[in-house]
């Protein structure tokens, strides 16, 4: 599974509340909230991340809340991956969740440029970035975040998997 | 195995686990509230299973925006109570009813030690306080447990928080997991359990330690916990229906590090915009001009916390020009202050009470920021823009630091009232 897209940067310890404030938190339509995605930080994001953009990031990215609207958020605004050196722990189940690849890499910060043209290999932790030649590994996710992850998300997995043992 | 590692054994019916397996668990119970509830029933219909796995093991509560203060919310509200009805969910907590989830979930007996409890929010690792394994989930990982009652959960590598010494009076639960939130940073303790121990955690009230784990997930645990003793036993007994079995840290049980804080001379705690690792001592942050100052919230609007705001203002005046929110945690809190007359000493300091709810810590409504207004609150979260305006500036201290600061117009060492 390979993902493209150019680097957005942002910085360490990156928060629910800045990905999406609250206040928006009433409506369920995830194209609404994408227009709100980031906007404690830049309102002008989802312009931006409309071509499709890749999040790289510092440590701790989305730290807070449990709102699964945040990765929604950034999803429906464009966002086709997120690398940071290190995520939340909610935050990163919600985006595997849905189907948003999210990619740990410890120097990715520092090696990368706003605009970079980057190319994520998801199965082998491999990052290309294109602008500026170089290679750096990520971690692997285990094989059954992956299988969550090409499903789709966890309701398409789920499915597979109770329809698999006739449940459903 | 300690006690975060036993929990999980039994939920996923293993004699054993260690830190790093990958767990398939049983969850014990299931909660959401108005804001992460409704997609979870929407994606939980996704799925296409008809029913719910157990309704016995779910709780539902609207907390954030109630009563519905827009029609947005109301709509929200209206699927919450669709679906409790068509489940046959009976632990709906209505308006009037409940409160600030969290706290709903203690004090109604949802909560037992040796259980594992998720919740989608992000503060279910309060639970820890009553013995249970309690993690936040997102909302399409609770219709995925509406719907199998299981979940996959790594084995946590676990930091024990060692605590000693005697806390100065004004000084408190609070001030120490701000203090320890401090020391390790915001992601200290990303994806690990925190377990607190050590005599003055053994020696603090069930209130004190609810504070306490409840703010784990600051320094980014998976859980806080504590090791449940008599004083818990008898909290959830008074409250429980189903029988308990409490689980309990070995004496040789493995931690990844060992932290030792001694209270003794630790300040009033001030946690500054807005990062809740960016602490200092109040003594570096007094006379800071406030706007507006909030005692409430899942982390700090029990009844012992009001009782202390109410004790510093009784017979005072807080400063023109402030405004003093309080919301207690829950139906019960603000039953129980109603009849302490703690209600009552706070509005005639000019405190604005507000019924239970999320409310300002949340950013819903009940007392919300303009730019360029500062805040000091009970609460757990001082992001930017989390009460409001980005422009906004929040500083997390105790509720006696607040009650304080309220009193004063400025943030205030409650200690030299």
């Amino acid at each position: 599974m390979e993902i493209k897209g150019k680097a957005v940067i942002f910085g360490d310890n990156i928060n629910t509340d800045v990905i999406i404030p609250s206040k928006y938190l009433t409506t369920l339509d995830p194209y609404e909230l994408a227009k709100h995605a980031m906007e404690g930080l830049n309102s002008k994001f989802h312009e931006k991340a409309r071509e499709g953009v890749i999040i790289v990031a510092g440590k701790n990215f989305g730290c807070g809340s449990s709102r699964e609207h945040a990765p929604i958020a950034l999803e429906h605004a464009g966002v086709r991956c997120i690398i940071a050196k290190s995520f939340a722990r909610i935050f990163y189940r919600n985006a595997i969740n849905i189907g948003l690849p999210v990619v740990e890499c410890s120097s990715i910060l520092e090696k990368t440029g706003d605009g970079d043209e980057l190319l994520v290999n998801l199965a082998e932790g491999e990052i290309v970035n294109l602008t500026k030649n170089l290679r750096l590994q990520a971690s692997i996710l285990p094989s059954f975040i992956l299988e969550i992850i090409s499903a789709g998300g966890l309701v398409e997995h789920l499915k597979r998997r109770l329809e698999e043992h006739g449940e459903l | 195995m300690n006690i975060s590692e036993k929990i999980l054994a039994t939920a996923s019916g293993r004699k054993e686990v260690s830190p790093g397996e990958i767990v398939e668990a049983n969850v014990n119970m299931a909660m959401v509230n108005d804001i992460t509830g409704p997609l979870a029933i929407e994606t939980f219909h996704k799925i296409g299973v008809k029913k719910v796995w157990d309704d016995n093991r779910i709780v539902m509560v609207l907390d954030h925006q109630v009563p519905a203060d827009s029609a947005k919310s109301a709509e929200l509200h209206k699927i919450m109570r669709k679906f409790a009805k068509e489940q046959n969910i009976p632990y709906f907590y209505d308006v009037g009813f409940g409160g600030v989830c969290h706290q709903v979930m203690a004090e109604k007996g949802h909560v037992k030690p040796g259980e594992l409890i998720v919740g989608a929010d992000s503060h279910t690792c309060t639970y820890g306080a009553l013995g249970a394994f309690g993690t936040g989930i997102g909302s399409t990982e609770m219709a995925a447990v509406f719907a199998t009652g299981k979940i996959w959960l790594k084995v946590p590598e676990t930091i024990k928080v060692n605590v000693e010494g005697e806390f100065q009076k004004f000084v408190g639960a609070k001030d120490l997991i701000l203090s320890i939130i401090g020391q390790i940073g915001a992601d200290g303790a990303n994806y690990k359990a925190m377990e607190f121990d050590g005599p003055v955690i053994k020696s603090m009230s069930v209130s004190e330690r609810l504070t306490i784990c409840n703010m784990a997930v600051e320094a980014g645990a998976k859980t806080g916990i504590i090791n449940p003793d008599e004083k818990v036993m008898a909290y959830v007994k008074n409250r429980a229906e189903k029988p308990i079995e409490p689980l309990k840290s070995d004496v040789d049980a493995k931690y990844e590090k060992v932290v030792d804080v001694d209270v003794s001379f630790l300040e009033p705690q001030v946690a500054c915009p807005s990062s809740v690792d960016n602490l200092k001592p109040v003594s570096e942050v007094e006379g800071t001009l406030i706007h507006q100052a909030f005692v409430g919230s899942c982390t700090n609007g029990r009844i012992e916390d009001l009782r202390m705001a109410a004790e510093i203002v009784k017979g005072e005046k807080i400063k023109g020009g402030v405004r003093f929110i309080v919301t207690p945690a829950s139906h019960e809190v603000y039953l129980q202050a109603l009849r302490e007359g703690i209600l009552e000493t706070l509005a005639k300091a000019g405190a604005c009470i507000c019924n239970p709810t999320c409310g300002a810590c949340f950013g819903g409504h009940m007392g919300l920021l303009a730019e360029g207004e500062t805040c000091v609150s009970s609460s757990n979260r001082n992001f930017t823009g989390r009460m409001g305006s980005p422009k906004a500036k929040i500083y997390l201290a105790s509720p006696a630091t607040v009650a304080a600061s309220a009193l004063k117009g400025e943030i205030t060492d409650p200690r030299r009232l």
